[in-house]
């Protein structure tokens, strides 16, 4: 099965999307106000909520068409996205573990996309 | 707690255990919207709108991926992204392993290889990252 390009493209633009979205619900969740209500309030949760649904219709979109053994890996690359963006924005340490670890969840995903198919 | 704590809190430490088990409960949630919304997409009866707000499965889908949402944030106010969100990839192994009980869509070699893989991923970020 051949994957268009433009579904590999809509795939890598939602994963890219998602981490973004990862990163609003970090920022709104780091200024919590007190109480449900402030979180309801917080314009950054419902930019990451906004970016979050915007990422799902691409993906729907993007896995739509094409192989999944080639799409999944894409899919996952929002995991390597966000671990640089908590690197950048947060400045949380890169160590071993969180390396190797997310190689592993990587080859992981990439092994469910093969039998997928 | 005052707005002063919540601003600092999360700084203090890699992840609290509470914020881990939290985001393990989101995955659990996220597996069972997944697959609720694929049961109801499965058997949309009505046409168009219609038949998505009288589809039972599909709106308890929607609400779960609500909870997940107050699970998530919940869960980052006393933890670093780069630890909890890959934890997030668990709701992969629920979804592979529960599936085959509700659609016809049996395990393979590859998908219990793939499974096992994020388990020793997760587990290594998790471990790894104890304060």
């Amino acid at each position: 099965m051949t994957t268009p390009f433009s579904s590999m493209l809509l795939v890598l633009g939602a994963s890219f999307v998602g981490s973004f979205g990862a990163v609003c619900l970090k920022l709104g969740a780091d200024r919590l106000p007190p109480g449900l209500w402030g979180m309801l309030r917080s314009w950054r949760l419902a930019l990451g909520v906004f970016l979050y649904l915007l990422s799902s219709v691409l993906f729907v979109g993007g896995l739509k068409d094409g192989s999944l053994t080639v799409l999944y890996p894409l899919v996952a690359l929002g995991y390597v996205w966000t671990l640089i963006w908590s690197r950048l924005f947060f400045r949380e340490p890169f160590n071993r573990s969180k390396v190797l670890g997310l190689a592993l969840i990587l080859v992981g995903v990439f092994f469910i996309g093969l039998g997928n198919r | 707690m005052s707005d002063s704590e919540a601003d600092t809190a999360p700084s203090a430490q890699t992840a609290s255990t509470r914020s881990i088990l939290l985001v393990f409960l989101c995955t659990l949630s996220g597996a069972a919207a997944q697959i609720l919304m694929k049961y109801g997409a499965n058997h949309l009866t009505g046409a168009g709108l219609l038949g998505i707000i009288t589809n039972l499965p599909l709106i308890a889908g929607y609400v779960l991926y609500g909870v997940n949402t107050v699970l998530m944030v919940l869960a980052l106010r006393h933890g670093h992204l780069s630890v909890l969100y890959p934890i997030v990839a668990l709701t992969y192994v629920w979804v592979t392993i529960l599936s085959p009980m509700f659609f016809v869509d049996p395990l393979n070699v590859f998908k219990v290889t793939g499974v096992t893989l994020i388990v020793f991923g997760v587990s290594m970020i998790g471990v790894g990252s104890r304060p």
